[in-house]
Order: structure tokens, then sequence, then C-alpha cells
């Protein structure tokens, strides 16, 4: 449901006099539905980048990135006018950053409850579902009323995944949302991804942590050196899950 | 995947103030470098100048003063008269209801002065950055916004009371001080007040020029707090006008960059701070303090 065909990106700062910075090199993959695919690559091979070019967050140098939309339709995310790529990332996209960007002076359970809330869900019943994945998620309930900038880094990545899955979205971007999190959360964590996974979400992900790459990747694609020839993707069997 | 037509259309919106001579196109804009044509010294306050904005977004226009965003939220208010462009809106059946004489797809600056108030008065709310603009500070707050209404067409007294006093209530003004001249309140209080103002027509269009500039970080929170709980509760398009990107970030979802009167740039507003393309606009993100 997602095909990147030789997408590339280079960065071309202006303040450092028309400096060439190259993000990654060609990039090709392509995902089938309700499967994880992990990129995988030593650090500062563009793996952020490439998630941050499908979102649209970044602006593709060269390639195109087609996705094949709920409405059943193939569209070039590089392409799409932004209004309906907005509505794309409301209606069936999630994005949880490597860094957490909550907004200010929101509580934890608003911060969740938004998505429900935009899609009209009544505003106790978004919160009741909120808090019941904070809960699941391992948040404290004594946190749910306070402002996430003040959590601890784990905290904040639970918060946000929670807000990314809370209504689970076809495609969902995961930049390491796992890094800080201690082994009971990450348990939790992996079991909920395998659930959205099994009730059809495809994932585009990045996991530094082995044991999640072994159990929810469906395939990985290795990112190319910089400046290097393509990268490799390489399909997973099964066995682990045995 | 087709979306409903956007609200309003803006096409090669144009300001100049001065005579204007052949060479202003030229010699003026984000090429020129300067918005002031050496020429016959006419200043282009905005050129080609052309967006859409759809039915329940946040459009932010970003730049530094004298950039001309200013200029463009006070053409679509009709508070100043453009020198080219074309100004559209695709309204639904109830904002259209009161405007029978309304064509489809009429350029609002063909209008008449009385159509275009009227026009003002039912489909938009602005609120300024100086209050002295949006308000009159010897009329009482809930004055203030009975004034508008009335301007609208609305004509009995206790209902006007009653719509003021649920606005300031909704906008964290307490309601005790609705009698109150606003020339006693606060900054932040006032700038509250405008918001009550201009939204108590429900306006199809919100206009925010600098709403926030001037006012204590601590006021500055709790007014776009404010902003935002509003936008989601009443989904109407706005355009926000600000040269501080925070407000941009915490407000809007797509964004345009102006620079001499012209756009230099425009995008998902995560897109302009995260991935800037245009050499202003890095400069302007990289200033971030």
């Amino acid at each position: 449901m997602l095909t990147v065909e030789k997408l590339e990106k280079q960065f071309v700062s202006h303040v450092l006099n028309g400096k060439e910075i190259l993000g990654f090199s060609p990039v090709s993959f392509s995902v089938p539905q309700a499967t994880a695919l992990g990129l995988s690559g030593p650090s500062g091979t563009g793996k952020s980048s490439v998630l941050k070019c499908i979102y649209r967050t970044y602006v593709a140098s060269a390639g195109t990135i087609r996705y094949h939309s709920g409405a059943g339709d193939w569209v070039d995310l590089t392409l799409l006018p932004e209004n309906e790529l907005l509505r794309l990332r409301r209606a069936e996209m999630g994005y949880v950053a490597q860094f957490l960007s909550v907004l200010p002076r929101v509580s934890a359970v608003d911060t969740v409850a938004e998505p429900l809330l935009a899609d009209g869900v009544p505003r106790e019943e978004a919160r009741d579902r909120a808090r019941r994945l904070l809960a699941r998620l391992g948040i404290e309930r004594s946190l749910h009323d306070a402002y996430p900038a003040t959590f601890s880094g784990g905290e904040k990545q639970r918060v946000n995944l929670a807000r990314a899955v809370i209504r689970p979205p076809r495609l969902l971007l995961l930049d390491e949302p796992t890094a800080s999190l201690d082994p009971g959360s990450l348990q939790v964590v992996l079991d909920l991804l395998l659930e959205l996974k099994a009730a059809g979400t495809t994932l585009v992900a990045i996991f530094h942590d082995r044991s999640i790459m072994d159990r929810l990747m469906d395939a990985v694609y290795r990112m190319p050196e910089k400046g290097g020839e393509t990268g490799q993707l390489a399909t997973r069997t099964s066995s682990h899950e045995t | 995947m087709t979306l409903p037509p956007p609200i309003v259309q803006v096409r090669g919106l144009t300001r100049r103030f001065g005579t204007g001579c052949p060479a202003c196109p030229e010699l003026t804009g984000p090429a020129a470098e300067t918005n002031q044509c050496p020429r016959c010294r006419s200043v282009t306050a905005c050129r080609e100048v052309s967006f859409e904005l759809h039915s329940g977004e946040v459009l932010g226009i970003v730049g530094e003063s004298g950039s001309g965003k200013s200029t463009v939220v006070r053409l679509l208010h009709f508070d100043l008269a453009p020198t080219a462009g074309e100004y559209r809106l695709n309204l639904n059946g109830a904002a259209a209801a009161g405007l029978p004489w309304l064509e489809p797809g009429q350029n609002l600056f063909e209008l008449g002065p009385h159509q275009r108030r009227q026009l003002r008065n039912r489909l938009m709310g602005i609120v300024y950055q100086n209050p002295l603009l949006g308000l009159r500070l010897k009329v009482t707050a809930g004055g203030n916004i009975a004034e508008r209404l009335l301007m609208a067409g609305w004509r009995r007294v206790e209902r006007m009371r009653e719509r003021a006093a649920d606005l300031l209530a909704r906008t964290e003004v307490p309601v005790e001080r609705m009698d109150e001249l606003p020339r006693h309140f606060s900054g932040g209080m006032q700038q509250r007040v405008q918001i009550a103002k201009a939204l108590s027509t429900d306006p199809a269009v919100l206009l925010l020029d600098e709403v926030t500039t001037g006012l204590d970080v601590s006021v500055q929170a709790r007014v776009l707090d404010l902003i935002r709980s509003l936008q989601r509760e009443l989904q109407i398009a706005t355009i926000v006008v600000s040269h501080d990107l925070g407000v941009i970030r915490m407000l809007t979802t797509r964004t345009l960059v102006m620079r001499y009167g012209g756009i230099v740039e425009q995008g998902l507003s995560d897109q302009i701070l995260e991935d800037p393309q245009h050499p202003y606009t890095q400069l302007l993100v990289n200033s971030t303090l």
C-alpha cells in the first residue's frame, strides 16, 4: 500500500552560502498492507528523514512516494495538494516523532483524546478512551491530568504513541518510539503494535531495539550508505514467531 | 478524492501606496529585495498574492514587519482597497442566506461600499494587534459586542446582552465586568474582548492580525490557548498573521511566508519550520531564540 521509488533528499542551506547536505541516497522499497517494514542502518544514513518525507514534513528532492489511500486511489504523497495531504494525515496517517513535540499546557488525557474529538466522538467518551489507553501504556492515573511537558522521556514517548494510535491509522510511521522505555513498557508497546498490525495498520518504523525489529517486522530495509549504492530490502521469515 | 471548494479564494492581490510607474513590478518585490520603487518611490505593500483558505482551516502568514502580511488581512477585511486582485467567497447556504444579492463567484472587490460593509459585518471577524483598532474604549465591553451585533442586523436588546455575556464567558472575561470600559482592562483582557466581539456574529472567516504581539509571555500563552480551544470547537476558517514562528507552530496547519510584499514560500506549517526552502525562511527559522 506504500511504494517508495528512488526517493532522494538533499538539503540546501542558504544560511551556509548554499551548502548542500545529503539527507539520504536514493531509497526504494514497497510495503504491503497490514505489514511492518523496519528501516535500519547506522545513524546519519537518513532513516528519520525518509519518514519525514513520507509525512511531508520534509520536501522530497526526487523520486515518488505512492500511497494507496483509504478512498481506494493511488496518490503520490510528494505531489499531493497540501489540503488533501492534511486530510490524509488527519484521517489515516499517524507519525510518532523521535522527540516529543506535545502542545504546551494541554493535559496528557486531552493530548491523547484530541484526534477522537476531531472525529466527533463525544468529549467524555473520548477522554475515557484516552485514559484507558494511557493506563494500558503504564502511565499512572495521577499523571493523566498533568502536562506532558513535565514528564520523563519514556512517559512523553508513550503519550505521543497513544495520541497517534488512539484512532488506529491506516499508515503508522514510528521513529524510535521506544528509545527511552524500560523492558516492561517495551513489551506493552510491542503488543499494542502487533494488535494494530493484525487489525490492518501498515507500519514503517525505526527501532534501535533488535528484539522489537525481530518480533514486529515483516521486512527490513537497509539504508544505502551516503553517496553509496542502493539499499537492500530483506523479507523476514516468520520462524521467529514460533 | 475531491475536497469541497475553498471558502476563500484570493488571486493576484496587489496594493500599492503612491502613484506607481511601469517599472514598479520589476523594481519591487522579493527578487528586487525592496518594496519601494527606486524610480517613483511608490511602495508596493503586497503584490500578486494568491492563496486559498479551506473550510475549518487555519492558515498562517508569517514575515517580518513591512513584509505586507497585515496589508493582506486588511484588504480582505475591506479596511483598504486593493490596486488589483480578485477575492471570492464560497459560502454554504446558511451563511449566504442573509445576503441574497451575493452572486456565486462574485469578485468581492467589485461590490459597492454598502454591500462590502454588510458582508464584513455578517461574515467576517477581525482581531487587531492594537485593541484601539478593534474596540471602542469608551464603550463598555458588552456595548462593543452589542454594537457589532446591531450592525449585523440584531435588534432585541436582551438577546444581544445574553449573547455578549455568553461570549465574554467563553473568552474568559469576567461577565461582571461586562458593563465596564475596556480602557480599564489589561492588554490581555482587551484582546479577549476583541476576540469575543469578532466571534459574536459567527463569522465564516476569522482574521487574526498579530493578536499576541506586545503581550507578556504568560498572557500570550493564555490568549493562544483560548484561540486554539475556540478554533477546535468552532472550526472557523482562520487566517493568522504573525511574525512569531511559535504562534504559527501552535495555531496553523499551512503557512505562507511573505517578504517585500510577495509570497516567497508556502507549505505545511511543520514543513516550513523543519525543512524551509527559501533563503529568507531559513533565516527566519534559524533566528528563533
